[in-house]
């Protein structure tokens, strides 16, 4: 038996707001992607819960153009822990028509998945989504409420938002309506991956340098691969490289790195000049890219 | 690590947003490509500085116009702490934003432009700040390159604000003064060159010098139960916990407790955080704990220990700051949220209205809108289990929820 428990108020404050989902709402779900964000969630819920086994399932969205090494992750961490998971794919969304591929320079599914996620909200009734998203990640994720109510049509209404007070969270939402809910919406990428590594959870590879044919765009890293778009001018060549966020292959860049532990993953992180996000081509498309793909609903 | 939250509050271009561009900018907290945007956002605007209030501003809206509308969160880490800034418009019709940052703040800056001083907005800001009970506040002096960074100018503000100050019945309430230029960086992050008259901390300093132990307001232990834990597996048979968060004091294993409504007492058998056990948890852990009877416990009954019981009632009067768009009317019924416990309330009166320029209360009020604060009296379908604001900063607030819209309509802080 331990003395005294030293907390961690980021940590004790996530695992109140899952212990609120699973008080407030009939159906809740994980958002699970396979990143570090959601892998975080997943130990958070683990502990909120404890003896008990976490009462709700994980979902994925797929867009069939991740990364190997994320949905090889992603099968062992639930096999391992005994959790359900459900998959919804974004190629079967573009098959029935509902979606259209983009093509081009900078197509992208990550787009295209809103539609399949709304279309599994519907499908299984889920009243809460829970995410790993971040108010330190983007400007407009800034603005994000802890439980955050999207409409019939899964839009976010950025201007009329419920005020949050204190701790209380109001999860009393209509018949369709659902709410997102974010538990680390106060943690920096520092604070996750300084989790991570007190916690030693595992986490994909490709988190960690590794050798990997890329070609460079727009002065980002993209990786080669037959998801990506490229060029005939553009040219191949290999490095040492990892990557700091984990989309989709067609929006996640690269960084060089020669971080090839979690300690080394710390230390670079807490120098670097460059913001996560800033690898993620998905939000150069405009100053209010984010912004606009969350009123669709987006995660 | 400790994590501060602070709220800010300014009047229209009293230059918060420059003041946290230019905390992050100063902790190197901005990286390359936050500051290259900003550049560009900047030459685009045609202004010949980097402007920071692109790096909080953060939707469209707010760009166009040039305003803060909403609460926006902001995040930057020292050595010595995190901090969380919550950026609060500070217009007059955004009250209820300003209540909710500093809802959740311990510390709060008020901003005040040097040429204008102390103005009727800042009487508001800090009117809203003492509602909430924020423990340790700093009046920012801002724009003092624009006063050629006068002494006499900074000493005429302050005692104005010491007259504000003196209205105040928060004698718990620490506050501080520094003149600072946020455009030009004096005394946020970096002494001032151009105020060697001034010998207090810089703005940066002063916070990470605040305690973090009594930073925190105090009160007696409460532990609202939020969850039901009942694992049903093998090795864990007969299990039952009870999930929840420590607030005001510690609770220990052997306390003898009362759990409320039933009034049942028993002990604390054991104190888990996630699979290992402790002696003690501190205020503001999430916890669960197994008790030495078999007592009937669920979600919104709070477990207290004895001798130390709060006020159980169906009556009370609170001062209520409301915020939806739909007027509270005397009669009407609310979903009333005290902690995780819901209870339907229902208005029996308004009291009376108070100004928040501390020009007093206004009586006869036969309903309230959007930004009013006034203390109102409500009666409850059954007793909750409170403390009063004043004693306890969460056992004593709630909100009420529109029964029909779902939203949050207003937050009360019961007298």
């Amino acid at each position: 038996m331990t003395e005294k428990l030293h907390i961690n108020a980021l940590e004790n404050e996530a695992i109140y707001i899952f212990r609120e989902v699973a008080a407030q709402f009939e159906k809740p779900v994980l958002l699970f992607s396979g990143g570090k964000d959601s892998i975080t969630l997943v130990r958070l819920a683990q502990k909120a819960f404890y003896p008990a086994k976490i009462p709700f399932p994980l979902m994925h969205i797929d867009t069939g153009h991740n990364f190997p090494e994320t949905i090889e992750f992603r099968d062992r961490l639930v096999e391992e822990l005994g959790l359900e998971l459900i998959v919804r794919n974004v190629q079967d969304s573009i098959d029935q028509g509902k979606v259209k591929e983009e093509s081009g320079r900078y197509s992208s599914r990550n787009t295209l998945q809103t539609t399949t996620l709304l279309d599994a909200i519907e499908e299984f009734k889920f009243d809460a989504c829970i995410g790993g998203a971040r108010r330190d990640e983007e400007k407009a994720r800034a603005k994000e409420r802890i439980f955050s109510v999207r409409d019939d049509f899964g839009q976010w209404d950025e201007k009329n938002q419920r005020p949050e007070l204190f701790d209380m969270l109001n999860g009393q939402i209509h018949l369709g309506q659902n709410v997102r809910v974010f538990p680390i919406s106060n943690w920096t990428e520092l604070d996750v991956w300084t989790y991570i590594q007190n916690e030693d959870l595992e986490i994909p590879s490709i988190y960690f340098s590794h050798k990997r044919e890329i070609f460079v765009r727009d002065g980002l890293i993209w990786s080669a691969s037959e998801h990506v778009y490229k060029d005939e001018d553009e040219e191949i060549e290999e490095r040492m490289v990892r990557f700091r966020t984990v989309g989709d292959m067609s929006c996640t860049a690269a960084v060089d790195s020669y971080a090839a532990t979690i300690s080394e993953v710390v230390s670079e992180i807490r120098d670097s000049s460059i913001s996560e996000r800033g690898a993620r081509i998905d939000d150069k498309r405009s100053e209010a890219a984010m912004e606009k793909r969350k009123q669709q609903g987006y995660f | 690590m400790e994590v501060l939250k602070i709220a800010t509050a300014g009047s229209v271009d009293d230059g918060k947003s420059t003041l946290i561009g230019r905390l992050l900018y100063d902790t190197k907290s901005l990286t390359d490509d936050k500051l290259e945007a900003i550049a560009h956002s900047s030459k685009k605007k045609g202004y010949d500085y980097l402007d920071f209030s692109l790096a909080t501003d953060g939707l469209v809206a707010e760009r166009e116009q040039g305003i803060t509308i909403d609460v926006a969160h902001i995040y930057f880490s020292t050595k010595t702490r995190s901090y969380i800034i919550a950026d609060t418009p500070g217009h007059v019709e955004y009250t209820r934003n300003m209540v909710t940052g500093a809802s959740t703040s311990q510390a709060a800056i008020i901003l005040i432009d040097a040429r204008h001083g102390v103005i009727e907005q800042t009487y508001r800001h800090f009117f809203i700040n003492n509602l909430l009970r924020i423990k340790d506040v700093i009046v920012a002096i801002n724009k003092m390159d624009l006063v050629d960074f006068s002494e006499e100018r900074y000493n005429q503000i302050k005692a104005d604000f010491e007259v504000l100050v003196g209205k105040s019945d928060y004698e718990d309430q620490h506050i501080t003064y520094i003149p600072v230029s946020a455009l030009k960086g004096d005394n946020v992050v970096e002494k001032s060159i151009n105020m060697d008259w001034f010998k207090g901390q810089t703005l940066l300093e002063h916070l990470e010098k605040l305690d973090a132990i009594n930073i925190y307001n105090r009160g007696k232990m409460r532990f609202p139960v939020q969850f039901v834990i009942r694992p049903k597996k093998e090795e864990f048979h007969d299990f039952r916990s009870y999930a929840g968060k420590v607030y005001g004091g510690e609770i220990n294993v052997g306390d003898e407790v009362i759990v409320l409504p039933s009034e049942t007492k028993t002990k604390i058998k054991e104190i888990y955080f996630y699979d290992q056990k402790f002696d003690t948890a501190a205020r503001r852990s999430s916890i669960s704990v197994t008790l030495e009877d078999n007592v009937n416990v669920s979600r919104g009954d709070m477990i207290v220990k004895v001798n130390e019981l709060p006020k159980i009632q169906k009556q009370f009067t609170a001062t209520v700051s409301w915020m939806d768009a739909k007027d509270l009317v005397t009669g009407s019924k609310y979903v009333l949220q005290h902690g995780v416990n819901k209870v339907l309330a229902k208005v029996s009166a308004i009291n009376n209205k108070i100004e928040t320029d501390f020009s007093g209360i206004e009586t006869n009020v036969s309903s309230l809108k959007m930004n009013d604060i006034a203390s109102v009296s409500f009666h409850l379908n059954k007793p909750i289990f409170f403390d009063s604001f004043k004693e306890h900063r969460t056992n004593g607030a709630f909100i009420l929820i529109d029964p029909q819209t779902n939203n949050t309509a207003g937050a009360g802080f019961i007298e």
